[in-house]
């Protein structure tokens, strides 16, 4: 592969690293700790919303993640002709 | 039958199963016993994964600490799920890629230092060692109360259980057992989970029953579990009680930590491809999150349950369970004010109950009146979580040794026979000196699941992160990191959490920036990146082989030529 493609499929690669960072980042440390307190007074079934956030929320945000950086990576893999 | 029956026939034919597994999948080769010969199904070794990376803190002890902790204990949840995503993202697919063996390979190749590998050996040994003592103590407390054998029996008994698939089957065995075991103990974990959440809610799904209503009063569960803590003066269930910059601290130390693991790290080089160890990151994650999902149902659950049985009552009519586990001293009762009944309140001088985090799990099926097979399930579900952990550090160590220091460093000309029994040395030594320590448990077992952590994230995760991702990062950088990380850490722990140096532990007032020794690895970890960086730009950029390296592990192609030697 050329160096200026390997450059593109890099940057690509650390974009949606950084975007799927930052909802990491979101759901556990912004809506389950710093703004926890705001989230409280609403609430899902009879959880306070930032509870639940914190305790079971975050998690399965986090799987999601991880499974649309699978998908999405082996489709940038094929596009860049760099898969196995 | 009784439930000592029921524990001797289903902890026996889980044992039957490991050990045939072991024998079944034996290693024959180092592939074998270091990476099981690289052709593990993702799915496969996210199960795996799962089993390795839950140890007895997480089946036995976690749910009980939430149970006490309330949304303090949100850390555990978040933190030792979260540092998946990063595995995932940020580690996982790149090591994988390099296609070695080892966490101290890839500090070692990736910093052409031997200085480097050796300072990661001795991060590796340290973290497993101080992770492993903890384990056989599980191992020995599980055995002690249902097979009502001593404790230092039962680290003998699990002892041996270890030796024999750790050092016979290597990272084969242990993957194929691993994932027996996590079916062992995911199910163990449910059935009770599901029970208790039937009875209490009504509700099938452990996970929405922590949402719903209880049924007897039919007011939210949650709801009354606050009214109930706060009607004996404890915090509100639901709010917590920590300084939010600590329950951030301990947060990202243990998702930090836990991305920095080496047990886990070795994981995602078992698989054939760059995508499978992405993959695998994600069913690891599925498959520990059904387990980390219940466990604050399973909490709150509990908590409601023992203020309703013990709260006010008559000391004299007390189940059954509240006498076997006060038995083991797990539950204490004095009656200070003579009543007969039990107070039990936040008021530390009027308080008539003490009971330890741990036997909030181990109690639940007795407390819920669940038959004896499912209380010997449990039994068997909790070794399976300690067992499993336990072989995972233990090839830890001994790849460390056979691998790292003997093959890499002291004696390069060694035959793949003779590398292949000094693994099983490393083996045999890592076993005696992890039951050593069970049997006798030094002071800073308590402390082991922070000082893990703490260690990991202070070390090897920058050296890790950087390494891939700044290709000016260089050897001067990683070390003086590496180094000034473990020792800060180290330092912060024997002064504040195990009162070394020091005439007393000093109280939370003189914390640093009201960071407890728990969250300590994340300063710890900032520091150590902070100083690669400068260091790192103030010497002579890595030698080009090196930067290509960074350039190869940066593309999944070639996976399979990188992986010879």
């Amino acid at each position: 592969m050329s160096q200026k493609n390997l450059k593109e499929y890099w940057q690509k690669n650390i974009r949606i690293v950084l975007i799927l960072l930052s909802v990491w980042f979101l759901v556990s440390y912004v809506l389950s700790i710093f703004i926890v307190d705001v989230l409280n007074s609403f609430s899902i079934g009879g959880a306070k919303l930032g509870f639940w956030f914190a305790q079971q929320g975050s998690i399965y945000v986090f799987i999601v993640l991880i499974f649309y950086y699978v998908q999405y990576m082996n489709k940038l893999d094929k596009k860049y002709d760099v898969h196995e | 039958m009784s439930v000592q029956i029921w524990t001797f026939i289903i902890v026996g034919l889980s044992f039957a199963i490991y050990i045939g597994i072991a024998f079944w999948s034996r290693a024959g080769s180092t592939k074998d016993f270091y990476v099981a010969g690289r052709g593990v199904h993702p799915i496969v070794n996210g199960m795996a994964t799962a089993a390795d990376w839950m140890s007895a803190a997480s089946f036995i002890s976690m749910a009980g600490l939430i149970s006490f902790m309330g949304y303090d204990g949100s850390v555990y949840l978040m933190g030792w799920t979260g540092g998946y995503v990063l595995l995932a993202l940020l580690l996982a697919p790149y090591l994988r890629k390099f296609g070695k063996f080892t966490v101290p390979d890839f500090i070692g190749d990736r910093y052409y230092s031997n200085i480097a590998r050796t300072v990661a050996i001795i991060a590796a040994i340290v973290v497993s060692f101080t992770y492993v003592a903890g384990q056989m103590r599980g191992v020995g407390v599980v055995f002690a109360r249902f097979l009502e054998v001593p404790i230092n029996t039962g680290v003998y008994i699990g002892m041996a259980i270890v030796f024999i698939y750790a050092v016979i089957g290597g990272m084969k065995g242990i993957t194929y057992t691993q994932v027996a075991q996590y079916c062992v103990l995911i199910f163990a974990y449910m059935v009770p989970a599901i029970f208790i959440s039937l009875t209490l809610t009504g509700n099938v799904i452990p996970q929405f029953g922590l949402l719903g209503t209880e049924s007897s009063s039919g007011t939210f569960l949650l709801q009354k579990l606050d009214m109930l803590q706060r009607d004996l003066g404890f915090h509100e269930y639901t709010t917590g009680t920590k300084p939010m910059i600590d329950v951030f601290a301990i947060t990202f130390a243990l998702m930090v930590g836990t991305a920095g693991l080496p047990h886990v790290i070795v994981r995602f080089f078992t698989v054939p491809k760059v995508s499978d160890a992405r993959k695998s990151a994600g069913w690891a994650l599925l498959f520990i999150a059904i387990l980390y999902t219940t466990a604050p149902a399973i909490a709150a659950f509990a908590r409601t349950n023992l203020i309703n049985t013990v709260s006010e009552k008559n000391y004299t009519e007390m189940p059954q369970w509240f006498k076997s586990w006060e038995g083991t001293g797990l539950i204490k009762f004095e009656d200070k004010n003579s009543d007969g009944k039990i107070q039990y309140v936040a008021n530390k001088d009027a308080n008539e109950l003490n009971i330890d985090a741990d036997i909030m799990v181990l109690a639940n099926p007795e407390i819920a009146n669940l038959p004896p097979w499912v209380i010997a399930l449990v039994a068997a579900g909790g070794l399976a979580a300690a067992l499993s952990t336990a072989a995972g550090l233990l090839l830890v160590i001994s790849t460390s040794i056979s691998h790292d220091l003997i093959k890499k460093q002291l004696k390069p000309s060694i035959t793949e026979k003779q590398e292949l029994m000094w693994a099983r040395i490393g083996a045999v030594f890592a076993v005696i000196v992890a039951g050593y320590f069970g049997i006798n448990p030094p002071g800073f077992v308590a402390a082991t699941v922070a000082l893990a952590f703490g260690f990991a994230a202070a070390s090897f995760f920058p050296a890790i992160i950087l390494g891939i991702f700044d290709k000016r990062m260089n050897k001067e950088g990683a070390i003086t990191g590496m180094v000034v990380g473990l020792i800060l850490m180290f330092f912060y722990m024997s002064v504040y959490k195990l009162g070394w140096f020091v005439e007393a532990i000093p109280p939370a007032s003189e914390w640093w920036f009201d960071i407890s020794p728990e969250g300590f690895g994340t300063v710890a970890m900032f520091v150590n990146l902070i100083i690669s960086l400068v260091v790192s730009r103030l010497t002579s950029p890595p030698p080009i082989e090196v930067q290509q390296i960074v350039e190869d592990i940066r593309i999944p192609r070639g996976a399979g030529s990188a992986q010879s030697h």
